[in-house]
């Protein structure tokens, strides 16, 4: 049975379309992952999810239950950690646990198995008002307090934005092994790199699902050639590589501008063209395209899309 | 059930480990009982008085003596024509003057009548009511002792230019309405700022998500509200019979009882304040403007509602402090039992029903 199955899902805020026809299925035991940018719709999305928000049209079954009518059965099945973190900032990490155990009607120590791996990272602090823990760790008891009473879904949203790299290394090896003993989990990020953590992954984009898929078919996907240009005026190279006749695409990426260009690339046209504008000093490798490369073409021919 | 306490828990938690919901808590009341009682004071000590005699005879000098002797008056100055009352007045110092018409002995023993007239400085109104009052109370007592020497009336008639409100003669008038403002502000303010506080730090999000039922969420909240308000009210009642001397001459239960009745209603105008917005601030702002301002004033507290414009007094009818106030003032003071007061009440309890069921059915079980 699928986790979770969407079936053209619309959600209105007055004016703006938060979610535009949104279908998925997640499968269940699935480490399932929603990739987009800031205001893509990820957090409308997860609210509906949850139960907190009602969608405008469209069908939603999670865990099998219609959170729409089926949303106090869900709600016990249901673990669910919101984008901000919202622990009680007065009460100790213990007191915090404590409190979101009994809620849910159980305690600390009947599912102290499942939050132990978690939990023991933060249990030296445990007499600790939750205001004064790192982002890091403040994320980790958000975690072990979504699933404390043992849900079959977890729902987090960005649990990883404004952690460090190292914690979050660490939370989504946590997040595997929570798969691992057999609870689905579905997360919602706007760092790419962490795409390729996920089992399957769906991109977002203003709304609209670009591609729902694993990361490898997201990749494989890519259809053309993609190069990686380096010079010493970078900010003039990709001016001039969007004025190209034959240029696609081109994005800045850390040191080197990716770019990709309509049919066989031509070298020396391109570095002649270049040359005419004073850039002299290019330097051309062809590169293997990554998850963030998949979305900007993605997200470039659906905007065409919307635009014809 | 478990949940539910655990979550009652929780909330004294907050309350405990906030330094600032304390001190609104358990030092607010104490001050403004103290406030009220000491400094804002509506006792009268040597208030300066002139004297326009007029007649100048035994009659007029021994009340003039007895005026002087009383202790609340200081005869500043003795006037010898009216035309000097105005200049007295404005320089500011004297707020009383005291005329006696002429031939007032004679008057008096012939017609069986005579006059005085007590002139106020009104520029502070509620202290000119009192002097007027107090004056007219020891020329009043002067006349009674007249007449039980004589078998014959006399009446000395006293003309006083203020209208002598009957209510205001206590001075622990302050009591029941200090009671109404502090349960109306710890009861009402403080929830809904705290329900409003888990809106606003993201955690009702997760609260929802539980499965705490709407009506535990509500109740958990509140209850240790009423626990807090209770204790206050309590706390009002020990510090008037002590510190202010003004016995309870009612039933104490029935007053607890009508505490308890007005805490729950105060508690349910807060979660309704706390279900029309997602802002501390807001909610502050709506529980001081829409709680705090008609209980101080359109209830009867400061101002008496018999003399306002017949729109404001229609609106006092429709505050519940007004109501409560009264229930206060009846058992306190009057020593009257819920025979008098069962409409009052009746009223208070429809209040506290209405209340409830409208915010019960505005608290939202999702998020928009």
């Amino acid at each position: 049975m699928d986790a979770i199955v969407a079936e053209k899902i619309t959600k209105q805020f007055k004016e703006t379309v938060a979610l535009k026809e949104v279908s998925f299925q997640v499968r269940a035991h699935e480490l399932f992952g929603f990739i987009g940018p800031d205001g893509a719709g990820k957090t409308t999305l997860f609210r509906l999810i949850a139960s907190l928000m009602l969608p405008n049209s469209g069908s939603l079954k999670v865990l099998g239950l219609d959170p729409v009518t089926e949303f106090k059965a869900l709600r016990k099945k249901l673990g669910y950690m919101p984008g901000r973190f919202s622990l009680y900032q007065d009460l100790t990490v213990e007191e915090n646990l404590d409190f979101y155990a009994t809620i849910f009607g159980t305690t600390i120590e009947e599912n102290y198995d499942l939050i132990k791996d978690i939990y023991s990272h933060i249990e030296p602090f445990k007499t600790r008002p939750a205001g004064k823990l790192s982002g890091g760790m403040k994320q980790k008891l958000a975690l072990s307090c979504a699933l404390i009473h043992k849900p079959e879904l977890l729902i987090l949203d960005e649990p990883t934005t404004g952690v460090d790299a190292v914690s979050r290394k660490e939370f989504w090896q946590m997040l595997k092994n929570l798969q691992k003993q057999g609870i689905t989990v579905v997360v919602s990020t706007p760092y790419m790199d962490e795409a390729a953590l996920c089992d399957r992954v769906a991109l977002i984009q203003k709304g609209s699902l670009l591609s729902v898929d694993t990361p490898e078919n997201i990749i494989n996907s890519f259809k053309t050639e993609l190069y990686g240009l380096r010079s010493v005026d970078m900010y003039n190279l990709l001016i001039q590589l969007k004025a190209y006749a034959f240029c696609e695409n081109a994005h800045l990426f850390g040191q080197y501008i990716h770019a990709s260009f309509k049919g066989e690339l031509n070298r020396n046209d391109l570095l002649n063209y270049l040359k005419t504008k004073g850039i002299e000093d290019v330097e051309i490798t062809g590169i293997k395209p990554g998850i963030e490369d998949c979305f900007m073409q993605l997200m470039v021919s659906n905007e065409t899309l919307e635009t014809v | 059930m478990k949940k539910f306490w655990g979550f009652v828990v929780k909330e004294f938690y907050h309350i405990f480990r906030d330094k600032r919901t304390m001190l609104v808590l358990f030092g607010m009341p104490l001050i403004m009982m103290l406030l009220f009682g000491f400094v804002i004071t509506n006792e009268i000590k040597d208030a300066k008085i002139a004297v326009l005699d007029l007649s100048y005879d035994p009659t007029t000098r021994n009340i003039t003596n007895k005026i002087a002797s009383s202790g609340y008056f200081q005869i500043q100055e003795v006037l010898t024509s009216d035309k000097d009352i105005e200049s007295i007045f404005k320089k500011g110092f004297v707020k009383e003057v005291i005329v006696f018409e002429g031939k007032f002995e004679e008057k008096l023993y012939k017609t069986g009548k005579a006059n005085i007239q007590l002139i106020t400085d009104a520029s502070d109104a509620n202290q000119a009511k009192l002097i007027a009052e107090y004056t007219s109370g020891i020329i009043r007592a002067y006349n009674n002792e007249l007449n039980s020497a004589y078998t014959m009336p006399y009446k000395i008639e006293t003309e006083s230019r203020m209208f002598y409100n009957p209510e205001t003669k206590g001075v622990y008038m302050f009591v029941p309405g200090i009671m109404a403002m502090i349960l109306m502000l710890v009861s009402a303010l403080m929830t809904s700022i705290s329900i409003v506080r888990e809106k606003e730090m993201g955690t009702m999000e997760v609260l929802l998500v539980s499965p705490l039922r709407p009506i535990q969420i509500i109740l958990g909240k509140v209850m240790p509200y009423v626990f807090l308000s209770f204790i206050n009210a309590v706390f009002i009642i020990i510090l008037s019979l002590t510190v202010f001397n003004l016995p309870v001459q009612g039933s104490i239960l029935l007053l607890l009882a009508e505490c308890l009745l007005f805490i729950v209603l105060a508690l349910s105008l807060g979660i309704l304040i706390s279900a029309s917005t997602d802002n501390q601030q807001v909610a502050m702002l709506l529980s001081m403007v829409a709680l705090m301002l008609p209980t101080m004033l359109l209830s009867g507290f400061i101002y008496p509602v018999e003399n306002m414009p017949v729109i404001l007094q229609v609106l006092c009818q429709m505050m519940p402090p007004k109501w409560f106030i009264e229930i206060v003032k009846g058992i306190m003071l009057k020593g009257v039992g819920l025979d008098m007061l069962w409409f009052e009440t009746l009223i208070l309890l429809g209040m506290t029903i209405l209340l409830l069921s409208i915010s019960a059915r505005k608290f939202k079980k999702r998020l928009e």
